[in-house]
């Protein structure tokens, strides 16, 4: 087990580093340097300007010191909050993403998980149909659809909820929270389903039926134990998701997380704002999907056999 | 010198079963809901394609002084602020929409296809070196990097085919190596080796045709999320640009209004669900009908 963690996390390595490599050469290809927006500035100033952000220096030395500093944890300072670093900014923007993407998370695993569990129990039958057509829905609902509607709904017409901030107002935590959770509540109510489905005609099940236990505790201790494996798998990419998500759900309610400040960054041609975040969600995702996978294998024995054996 | 002919006729006859393609048309057709997205996005085509034709009403055609007005007789789904049509703004739309869905999903089809099958038949070390890369390209938050490279070159349309197809063709590519890497072993593949045929047209001629049912299903999976990329793309304002108009942007329009002209955004949004939806609906179809085992996750 020990060795299996440790060699997944030498791969993650080499992965951030091309992300980190390809990101860095991609906005230093970018046209326009970063002060280039600006009225008519004095060539000193801009000279100034370029080497407080080390601008000056040829592009390898620049990428080498860029290396070293994120080793210390130093994304740098911003483009365009002048006196503020990357490191503040993120600081200050990533509770409240990672609050969102939690409870985004709750909705999605209480809802979809249960909808699955309880579709799979009767399978082609109403109780089947209606929650996985409403499964459906959600797919094909995109979150910048979803928000608006039901900011629409029950913040305008109902005037039940408000419509925009996060902690300012009771209850505004609630729709964002929704908009985010819901697609991911469809996709993980397909696969409990489909992976209890699998799990509930299985020898074992028989046996636990046999020996004459409770129904419930046949499906909630045999049945999800297995059944529940692929929506594990699925956690760490949903992760991912969720923080890209976050772009469309921070936006719409004018939440002040990291998405809004990323998409912010994109149009303000922010450079090091846009590479300190990307190389930070990558860390994110990449240390997520590491998770589910460790995690995958330590709930399901056949894996974790297989990974003692040494194969 | 008729007698065998006809005998000739009759022996093929008798050999003749149904084919796979027939089979799986005559299981698609039992599934309603398949059959119903196959019209819907069919229907979308034709009108996609006859808009310049059959549109109610210019493009770019105002009417200033009516603004915005709900769904009425002459303008069945309203207009927008500018009195432009929104029926004729929305099949417009479609144009766009529709083509950065097939345009994109096409370009990660033939990387995915011919990535997974050189690497599946090829086997051993150039198989794993491939393979590998495309782990590492899935460990990317693709979402980030399709951003990063509209903000950087510029919200260009041929690039947003380019970037979303890009992104997609990983996981055709790993479909499509794991039924190369069975097929390979078959005897008929042997049999064209034995026969001196090129690897080229081995790959070609035999491994390709063979490994189209799984790739005509998640082609067909791909379309709608690759839709949902170019909308969410344009909705953030990264992707199709005005005055050509998408889905998403029209969308995103209709959040702005929302308030007061609420079928500005119902409109478009729901033109975009029902077809993803109808898209979802035939892919899944198919995958029943061509019985292939769940492949998309």
């Amino acid at each position: 087990m020990f060795r299996f963690m440790l060699s997944r996390l030498l791969q993650a390595i080499p992965v951030l580093l091309v992300v980190i490599t390809a990101t860095f050469f991609l906005v230093r290809a970018a046209p326009g340097g970063p002060f280039s927006a600006e009225k008519a500035v004095p060539p000193e100033v801009i000279k100034a300007l370029e080497a407080q952000y080390k601008l000056d220096q040829p592009v390898w030395q620049q990428y080498i010191s860029y290396l070293g500093d994120l080793t210390q944890g130093d994304f740098g300072p911003s483009f365009r909050y002048p006196g503020r670093t990357v490191d503040e900014l993120i600081a200050g923007g990533l509770p409240i993403t990672a609050e969102l993407a939690l409870y985004a998370m709750l909705v999605a695993i209480i809802i979809g998980v249960s909808a699955g569990v309880f579709a799979a129990l009767r399978p082609n039958t109403p109780q089947d149909y209606v929650p996985m057509s409403a499964a459906m829905v959600g797919i094909c609902m995109p979150s910048f659809l979803m928000g608006p509607l039901l900011v629409l709904i029950f913040g305008i017409w109902l005037e039940w909820l408000p419509v925009s901030g996060w902690g300012d107002l009771p209850g505004d935590k609630l729709l964002p929270a929704i908009t985010l959770g819901t697609g991911y509540a469809a996709f993980l109510a397909r696969l409990s389903r489909g992976g209890m489905l699998e799990v509930m005609s299985q020898d074992y099940i028989r046996t636990a039926r046999a020996k004459g236990l409770p129904e419930w505790v046949v499906v909630l201790k045999h049945g999800l134990r297995g059944g529940l494996i692929p929506v594990v798998a699925f956690l760490g990419p949903a992760f991912a998701g969720l923080l890209s998500g976050s772009f469309v759900v921070e936006t719409i309610f004018q939440i002040p997380g990291l998405g809004r400040f990323y998409v912010q960054a994109a149009f303000n041609r922010d450079y090091t704002m846009i590479l300190g975040t990307t190389v930070f969600f990558a860390t994110l995702i990449i240390l997520f999907n590491l998770l589910s996978d460790i995690i995958a294998v330590w709930i399901n024995p056949k894996l974790r056999h297989q990974v003692q054996g040494g194969s | 010198m008729s007698e065998p002919m006809t005998l000739d006729n009759s022996f093929e006859q008798a050999e003749k079963g149904t084919s796979l393609w027939q089979d799986a048309w005559i299981r698609l057709r039992k599934n309603k809901l398949a059959l119903f997205g196959l019209g819907v996005i069919v229907f979308l085509c034709v009108i996609a394609l006859l808009t310049p034709y059959i549109a109610p009403y210019g493009y770019e055609e105002q009417d200033l002084q009516l603004g915005a007005s709900p769904p009425s007789a002459a303008h069945w789904l309203g207009t927008d602020i500018f009195g432009r049509d929104m029926l004729t703004r929305i099949m417009y739309g479609s144009r766009v929409s529709l083509m950065v869905g097939f345009i994109a999903t096409g370009v990660a089809l033939v990387i995915g296809v011919l990535w997974g099958t050189i690497a599946g038949y090829a086997g051993g070390r150039v198989d794993a070196v491939m393979m590998r890369l495309v782990d590492i390209l899935y460990a990317l938050p693709f979402m980030i990097f399709i951003i990063l490279l509209m903000v950087i070159f510029g919200r260009n349309i041929l690039l947003l085919f380019l970037a979303i197809g890009a992104v997609e063709w990983l996981t055709m590519a790993r479909i499509v190596r794991g039924q190369v890497l069975s097929l390979r072993r078959q005897e008929f593949i042997e049999a064209a080796v034995s026969l001196g045929l090129s690897r080229w047209t081995i790959i070609r001629r035999h491994l390709i045709p063979n490994t189209l049912g799984p790739v005509i299903v998640y082609t067909t999976l791909t379309i709608p999320s690759v839709m949902l990329l170019e909308a969410f793309l344009s909705f953030l304002g990264l992707g199709i640009q005005p005055p050509q108009s998408s889905w998403g942007l029209l969308i995103s329009y209709g959040v702005e209004t929302m308030e007061e002209y609420p079928w500005l955004l119902i409109f478009p949004g729901l033109t975009l669900s029902i077809t993803l939806f109808a898209l979802n609906f035939l892919g899944d179809g198919l995958r029943d009908a061509l019985d292939v085992r769940s492949s998309k996750d």
